[in-house]
């Protein structure tokens, strides 16, 4: 749960300053320093993304009125509609979190330092 | 057995884990990598949908707090307030941070916009979206667009008002891009991949060429030179008149001319000179780009004092062609619409004067067959001797491709568009003649316009004038000492009669310009008796006007309507004048119809062509959005002209021909109705008017009923011109398609599928002056403000807003809805 948060809140604070694709570099460092599973870190990269990509999109929605979402909707899927891209807003920052979240957990995996951050984990008090 | 087992799975699974851990991560810095570009048409998506820098960051909702902006640049602090509309009205201290101002505000709501526009007319738009904008990009600087305005550049540098308007202009849009994040770009920029880069005072002299383009490249002359070589002489000048059969000029006729002209240059003998063995068409001037505009004396308004009235028509774009704004310094106080990427207020008034403009269409761009030495182009016969051929090297970059280089060769005349084996982009180009083209003159028109917003008076406006260059306008001028005026005003060309009418002999000097018609001279009437001045188009002027502006010009029929209108009016109130301009009258089916439908063989027309033709004898000619007579009236018309012309002068893939007006062929109906014309060649049958127009009649028919089935709703007339407003990227999303409103070519509410009123005023001049107007879009260019298209209801409907016209900082209105402060 701790990586959700931290992804949320990291990379909401990356994303101010940074290019937008920083959030891939913030999913892949906590999922690299802490996950348990492949799917779990996929899915914490994708959530925690999607939520602050979803939610920014939705403040944003609701302040200016939708017409322009709707525009957007005709202009990138030819429908207008403002629920498409607000999806695909989600769909798309949730994927690149959730393969850098995986890319994480993988690199992880492989230079074997998972279970020595689970024994230091089992350590602590 | 189970150890080894094990070890062996447990390597398998090392392995597996290291690629997987090398596989994945490099797959997803791929996906990064593909999402962070644009390919081709297709946006980056990455930084596009991220809320963070995306297209998220346009959407904008109406600010109504105050802000104080600090900007280096301008020499004392500037107030801008906003009004409901979001149009600045600035107050500056001084010239230079007036015009400071207009550049940031400008660029505020408008970057994109004028930076793709200088971008087109510069030919540089491969750079934006590659290869298939290669052609566009070479013709512009082919026909010398870039030679042009770098010419204007110096013109503009060297006199230090227009100067010191120019370069804080730049300034002012610099400011704005210098602090600009890509959060912030127009979403344009996010959709097409790129970044603003600085201005700079070429790119205000480039707009002008791009202005120039629009309203000032019609050429007939080749076309015109084809007909002369197919039907020879006595055809081509009974066909083509010099002046139409019905035509009501700008200058009233009888209006005396109070000069004594200039020499005119004398028919040279052979003037014409041959066809070359290559031609190509080029876009025929767009008879739908016009406009109108009138100003009514004291003694034919409510107040006692004059009303002008304007509406340029251009093809409707969006951002808005027009940025509205209101100018203020000691010395100056001028409102008005202003064009982005141009200093100073273009149409508009101060508290003394008003002014507005509409096209002249003058023969200012004309073609000369060039004879060249030898295949090496280095030299071309000119004046019994041979000169030398200047060389400029176009570079043309393109977006994911190396730069491509162009050489074009220059005569005196102008740029050789193309040479023989080249192929043109555009419609009309002669290949392997010169371009001479008014664009191609130094002229410093900015001037005009600084010194029309400060205007107090006549003798002012027509010192104004005389700096004017292209593309000619005829100026429109009211004051509130009750003058009114018009003058078809630009740099003339001294031409003999119908030089350029067809293409000109670039060999001999006798067909080169020869000097221009006095400024002064430029046809021009005060306060003429009738009581009110008008232009839309048509003829400058009658044919007593001692020198040659063009042979053609748009047809007569909506600058008759409003003459005819405003001869009937009195008391005029500025709606007087806003109803007028939304009259929706079909002047040339008023004409027309009387003439043609008794032609018509009723008994040879199915029930469906018959009914229709029933539609057509009831309507009362009004272009309204529900009436159905406009529909089959414009698609008749369209197939009779067809029906008449297309078989004695067909267009082919080597050669194009153009038909005879409108104008001349319904003359042709009325005085010559036995006309062989009206016989089809190509059929052994003997047609005449009568055959014509029942054919063409059921042609008309026929076609509409494929596209829209049996009559009814979908034939009316709003449905089926459907006028677009389209966005300048032709993007439909952008765009405002199918806006159902009334009016059409050649009538005064000249809103066309694609065409229309680009803003309308109206001003009633006085002790405090009171204005109206508005125009199709908004001031914001961002497709996510709520200023994107706001006011296109208004427009539709024929309203007008008015227009707040401050007198100081410190005025209260309930329309004021915030205030800027840069320092």
């Amino acid at each position: 749960m701790i990586q959700l948060i931290l992804i949320t809140i990291l990379g909401l604070l990356a994303q101010l300053i940074l290019p937008w694709w920083s959030l891939a570099l913030v999913a892949f460092l906590v999922c690299l320093w802490r996950s348990q599973s492949a799917g779990q870190a996929f899915l914490y990269g994708f959530l925690g993304v999607a939520l602050v990509w979803l939610g920014y999109a939705l403040i944003i929605y609701m302040r200016t009125g939708g017409d322009f979402t709707g525009r957007m909707g005709e202009l990138l899927f030819k429908v207008n509609n403002a629920a498409l891209p607000m999806l695909a807003t989600a769909l798309l920052g949730g994927l690149v979190g959730g393969l850098s979240g995986l890319s994480g957990f993988l690199i992880r995996q492989a230079s074997g330092s998972q279970v020595a951050s689970h024994a230091a984990g089992s350590t602590r008090p | 057995m189970v150890n080894l087992h094990t070890e062996k799975t447990a390597s398998i699974y090392t392995l597996m884990r290291y690629a997987k851990a090398i596989l994945l991560p490099a797959f997803t810095l791929l996906l990064i990598w593909a999402l962070n570009r644009s390919w081709g048409s297709v946006p980056a998506f990455g930084p596009l949908l991220s809320p963070f820098v995306g297209f998220w960051q346009n959407a904008e909702s109406v600010n109504t707090s105050d802000e104080e902006i600090t900007l280096s640049g301008t020499q004392a602090p500037v107030t801008v307030i906003m009004d409901d509309k979001a149009v600045p009205h600035v107050f500056a201290q001084n010239d230079h941070d007036v015009y400071f101002a207009q550049g940031y505000l400008t660029a505020r709501d408008r970057l994109w916009q004028m930076e793709f526009q200088t971008h087109a007319a510069a030919g540089r738009v491969s750079e934006l979206v590659g290869e298939r904008a290669l052609e566009l990009d070479r013709y512009n600087r082919r026909l010398g667009m870039g030679f042009g305005a770098e010419k204007s550049v110096k013109a503009m540098m060297r006199d230090p008002r227009s100067r010191e308007s120019v370069e804080a202009y730049t300034a002012g849009v610099n400011a704005w891009i210098s602090q600009l994040k890509p959060a912030q770009y127009p979403l344009e920029y996010k959709l097409l991949g790129y970044a603003p880069e600085l201005w700079q005072p070429i790119k205000c002299a480039y707009f002008l060429k791009y202005m120039s383009g629009v309203l000032a490249l019609g050429a007939d002359d080749l076309n015109m030179s084809n007909v002369l070589q197919k039907a020879g002489p006595a055809v081509t000048a009974d066909l083509f008149p010099d002046y139409p059969f019905r035509e009501d000029p700008i200058i009233p006729v009888g209006t005396k001319w109070d000069f004594k002209p200039v020499k005119i240059p004398a028919i040279p003998p052979a003037s014409v000179s041959a066809v070359g063995s290559v031609s190509m068409n080029w876009a025929e001037h767009d008879p739908a780009i016009g406009s109108n505009n009138w100003a009514v004396g004291p003694q034919k308004s409510a107040t006692g004092y004059p009303i002008l009235a304007n509406d340029p028509h251009l093809t409707l774009s969006l951002p808005s062609i027009w940025y509205q704004m209101q100018l203020v310094t000691p010395t100056m106080n001028v409102y008005g619409a202003t064009m982005p990427g141009a200093p100073g207020v273009i149409i508009g008034f101060n508290k003394q004067v008003a002014w507005g403009v509409t096209n002249v269409g003058a023969d200012v761009l004309d073609f000369y067959q060039i004879k060249f030495r030898d295949n090496r182009h280095l030299e071309y016969w000119h004046g019994n001797r041979w000169k030398p051929v200047t060389r400029r090297i176009e570079r043309i970059k393109i977006k994911g491709q190396p730069e491509k280089v162009d050489t074009i060769l220059y005569t005196h005349h102008g740029p050789v568009m193309y040479m023989e084996g080249q192929k043109p982009f555009a419609k009309n180009v002669p290949v392997g003649y010169a371009a001479r083209w008014i664009g191609h003159e130094e002229s410093n028109d900015f001037l005009t316009y600084y010194l029309l917003d400060r205007a107090a008076n006549h003798a002012d406006y027509r010192k104004a004038l005389s700096y004017y260059g292209a593309p000619a306008q005829n100026f429109v001028f009211a004051d509130v000492a009750k003058d009114i005026a018009i003058s078809p005003n630009g740099r003339f060309p001294l031409k003999w009669k119908d030089q350029g009418k067809f293409l000109l002999d670039g060999t001999n000097p006798a067909h080169d310009w020869q000097g221009w018609i006095p400024a002064e001279q430029n046809p021009h009437v005060k306060n003429p008796p009738r009581g009110f001045v008008s232009s839309a188009n048509q003829s400058s002027t009658d044919t007593t006007y001692p020198y040659y502006i063009n042979w053609q010009f748009a047809p007569a029929e909506r600058g008759t309507r409003i003459n005819q209108r405003l001869t009937a009016m009195r008391k005029a109130t500025p709606d007087s004048l806003r109803m007028l301009q939304n009259d929706n009258l079909n002047l040339r089916a008023q004409q027309a119809l009387p003439v043609f439908s008794p032609y018509v063989r009723t008994q040879k027309l199915t029930a469906e062509q018959k009914k229709a033709f029933d539609i057509l004898k009831k309507w009362h000619y009004n272009h309204d959005i529900a009436e159905i007579g406009p529909t089959l009236f414009t698609e008749w018309m369209r197939q009779y002209m067809d029906g008449v012309w297309r078989d004695d002068f067909p267009t082919t893939d080597s050669t194009t021909l153009r038909y005879p007006s409108f104008d001349r062929t319904l003359k042709m109906a009325e005085q010559e109705p036995t006309a062989h014309w009206f016989d089809d060649v190509t059929t052994p049958a003997h047609e005449t008017i009568g055959d014509v127009l029942t054919q063409t009649l059921q042609l008309a028919v026929d076609s509409l009923a494929r596209q829209h089935g049996p009559i009814g709703e979908s034939w009316q007339w709003g449905k089926h011109k459907a006028t677009r407003i389209a966005h300048l990227a032709r993007l439909d999303a952008l765009s405002a398609l199918n806006v159902q409103i009334g009016g059409g070519a050649n009538i005064i509410n000249a809103t066309t599928e694609r065409t229309g009123p680009s803003w309308r005023m109206v001003v009633a001049l006085g002790p405090q002056p009171k204005a109206y107007g508005v125009y199709p879009g908004g001031q914001s260019g961002n497709p996510g403000s709520p200023y994107y298209l706001n006011m296109l209801e208004t427009w539709r409907t024929g309203q007008l807003n008015e227009l707040l016209y401050l007198q100081s900082a410190q005025d209260k209105n309930p329309a004021i809805k915030r205030r800027i402060i840069l320092k």
